[in-house]
């Protein structure tokens, strides 16, 4: 055991090994250490709050759904009034469409049933005219039944 | 594993001299120097490569284990010290990780580097580095000065010299708690240097007495090799653990 210049030698070595532990080794490896702790705590807060994203999304999701639902229930009982309102309508119109032209119908029959009475009325005098003459076999002067027939002919 | 031609006695000693160049003081032993050296450049030149091309994306295995290594070493330091220093991370991760690696050399077998070497003309090559005294008093007095130093910064002059004379039994014995404290520091590095030093000089004399049991060693050596890997865990940490400690008192006010 001699002790001589060899610890200076060493000693020099110990602080150069000491300057490039703390020049080039230590602060990169640090600092890409922390960058990644912070990479990772940033993921991990990413990924909580996609979650809490999600969960919100999922209730808006039922939230509309649900409000969908309630429309076209809606919109099928409206769809429903209006289909019975216009069955109303239609069976209304179809009642008064009826009613017109049975009532023209009626009327056409009363008009043809007065003509042909009144056809019948002038058919009536002739044939009693021509009647008469039959029996009493000779001319009667028509002139001078005129007024006779007139008055019958009022009285059918 | 005798070799032919050398006592017992000849062979431990053979194992046990440095590679030494010069005279008196200015002697260097070359091979503490080297393989300290280009242990040190291999070990952290690897991690400022992975340092290097460090990104915050999935780390690859190299980056990883090294980032485990070092963010291990930071976990103890942020625990014991409280200050902030851009320097003392780095001085535990350096002592750690270079005592830790010397200390494996401990591992290959005492014969392969030794006789390798004698077969290039190098006749004498100690392997592990922290048997080498001047290895471990270079790194601890090293560390001892940095321990005044943040005294100084931390302190200033003033508060330094006032804790060096009131503490711990007032103003009253000055005299006397300058003393103290004089023995208390310089035990410091001398038990620092020491408690390395010995255990892996030991542990080394164990593998070279297991070498020497011929046919034996092989059952021997390996249990012993397992063990040892604890021991040089240990001490790379006890070394790197009691660093920051002693930092971190130097740091902190009374």
């Amino acid at each position: 055991m001699s002790i001589n210049a060899t610890l200076l030698g060493q000693a020099i070595w110990f602080a150069f090994f000491i300057w490039v532990t703390m020049k080039y080794v230590w602060p990169p490896l640090q600092k890409a250490m922390k960058a990644r702790q912070r990479e990772i705590a940033d993921g991990l807060a990413a990924s909580e709050r996609g979650k809490h994203e999600l969960e919100l999304a999922g209730k808006r999701s039922a939230d509309v759904v649900r409000e969908a639902k309630e429309r076209s229930g809606e919109i099928l009982a409206q769809t429903e009034k209006r289909a019975q309102k216009i069955l109303d309508e239609a069976r209304e119109a179809a009642k008064a469409e009826h009613a017109r032209i049975v009532g023209a119908a009626k009327a056409d029959i009363e008009l043809e049933a007065t003509r042909a009475r009144e056809q019948l009325r002038e058919r009536v005098a002739e044939l009693a005219v021509a009647g008469a003459t039959r029996i009493l076999q000779r001319e009667v002067d028509a002139a001078a039944h005129a007024e006779l027939l007139g008055r019958l002919r009022q009285e059918l | 594993m005798a070799s032919g031609g050398l006592t017992t006695s000849e062979y431990i000693s053979h194992h046990l001299t440095n590679l030494r160049v010069g005279e008196g003081f200015w002697t260097l032993h070359l091979d503490t120097l080297i393989v300290s050296g280009a242990l040190g450049l291999l070990l952290f030149g690897a991690m400022a490569y992975a340092a290097r091309r460090a990104s915050s994306a999935v780390p690859g295995p190299w980056q990883n284990f090294v980032e485990m290594a070092l963010s291990l070493v930071d976990s103890q330091v942020r625990d014991t010290f409280h200050a902030r220093s851009e320097l003392v991370t780095p001085l535990a991760i350096t002592i750690f990780c270079w005592v830790f690696v010397m200390n494996a050399m401990d591992l290959i077998p005492v014969d392969f580097l030794p006789l390798a070497a004698s077969a290039a003309g190098v006749h004498n090559l100690k392997v592990v580095p922290t048997t080498d005294p001047n290895l471990t008093f270079g790194m601890s007095i090293s560390v001892f000065f940095m321990m005044i130093w943040y005294n100084l910064k931390y302190k200033g002059i003033g508060g330094f010299l006032h804790e060096v004379l009131t503490v711990p039994f007032g103003p009253w014995f000055a005299p006397v708690n300058l003393l103290f404290r004089v023995i208390e520091d310089l035990a410091k590095p001398v038990s620092l240097a020491l408690r390395l030093f010995g255990n892996m000089y030991a542990g080394e004399m164990v593998f070279i007495l297991i070498a020497l049991l011929g046919v034996w060693q092989l059952p021997l050596a390996l249990p012993w090799a397992l063990f040892h890997i604890l021991i040089i865990t240990l001490q790379a940490f006890i070394f790197m653990m009691l660093s920051v400690v002693y930092m971190s008192m130097a740091s902190e006010h009374h």
